[in-house]
């Protein structure tokens, strides 16, 4: 039974300055199974990171979509967006309460079928959530991109990009 | 346009840790497969997680079983939400644990899952299993939150995967992995 050490950091970036509204993670390697991105954040006002993936540049098409099961304190509740231009699961409430969130980007590298990101979101001034994402393309992942719905993101805001190759 | 930002270009940093090690992956070839086994799995880590990527021949759920334990000695708690509503629901003394909810099968949007087998070894406790489980076909989708408990006292050594009914299609894959 083979075995090999994984979960390899590829990149952190560190939020500096108040007039950050995108993060870029581009040239992602193709040499793992899985991407996991873990995002902690603040931000200047309540607001979506938008994110969007693609092969070379990212698409903007409305090529994605998701199924949400999210809890907000006193309900349950599920949701589901199609043909959108963007997903989102890292939602800053424009206070001092840190956003986390924590995605995966499963077989991201194949080039057979559409891209699913499994993700989970703790906003602690709003709600708790769990997301299941498709990108409808089949192309490798070597581009993801979130920006911010409006506002800015506030210095010391971190993302954190790991890769987890499959033995 | 993307102005003020944070570009990273050429990454190429690479830094294992060793505190998370690829053990096993199962790819599943043309015919498909009723099951997927996990065997010989070595006792030396605390934790295990299995990330899958699958499609199904058949609408269902998916299912775990260790140390070939088909008795009553499952139990299962699950939320999920299918765009509409969330639900809940509990198993109790079931023949299997519960991996996935009920499956999408269509071939270009897998079934996504990863599950968490905590202190795996440990021969004091019962095991408990965790998994995060989705699909979305644009319109369509479930996503869903469950644990389920081994009533066993035994270290896991083996991990059969099967689905409700019909098969795993081909290239699907599930990969086990060892956590320190």
């Amino acid at each position: 039974m083979a075995s090999a050490a994984t979960y390899t950091p590829i990149q952190t970036q560190t939020v500096s300055g108040s007039t950050t509204n995108t993060i870029i993670f581009s040239s992602i390697p193709q040499t793992y199974t899985d991407l996991v991105l873990i995002a902690s954040t603040l931000s200047t006002v309540a607001s979506y990171s938008h994110i969007q993936v693609g092969n070379g540049s990212v698409d903007t098409g409305s090529n994605y979509s998701a199924t949400i099961l999210y809890g907000n304190g006193s309900t349950a509740g599920s949701i589901r967006r199609t043909n959108q231009p963007n997903f989102d699961v890292i939602y800053s409430t424009g206070d001092s309460a840190t956003a986390t969130a924590i995605v995966h980007f499963m077989n991201y590298s194949n080039s057979t079928t559409y891209k699913t990101m499994l993700a989970r979101g703790n906003y602690t001034s709003s709600d708790v959530e769990v997301d299941v994402n498709t990108w409808r393309s089949t192309s490798p992942i070597n581009i993801i991109t979130l920006t911010q719905g409006s506002g800015y993101l506030i210095a010391g805001s971190t993302f954190t990009l790991y890769g987890i190759l499959a033995a | 346009m993307i102005i003020p930002g944070i570009l990273a270009s050429g990454i190429s940093g690479h830094l294992s840790t060793n505190n998370y090690t690829s053990i096993q992956t199962v790819t599943v070839g043309s015919g498909g497969a009723s099951s997927i086994s996990f065997s010989s799995i070595p006792s030396t880590y605390t934790h295990l997680q299995i990330r899958g990527f699958a499609t199904y021949s058949t609408v269902g759920a998916g299912y775990i079983n260790f140390n070939g334990d088909s008795g009553s000695n499952y139990s299962a708690h699950w939320l999920f939400g299918d765009g509409s509503n969330a639900n809940a629901g509990s198993a109790t003394s079931q023949t299997k644990g519960y991996l996935t909810g009920a499956a999408g099968t269509k071939n270009t949007v897998p079934n996504a899952s990863i599950t968490d087998i905590m202190d795996y070894a440990n021969t004091n406790k019962n095991k408990t299993v965790r998994t995060l489980y989705g699909w979305d076909g644009n319109g369509s989708g479930y996503v869903e939150f469950n644990s389920s408990l081994w009533m066993s006292t035994n270290a896991i050594t083996s991990i059969v995967l099967t689905p409700q009914s019909g098969t795993f299609n081909q290239y699907t894959n599930f990969a086990l992995y060892g956590v320190k």
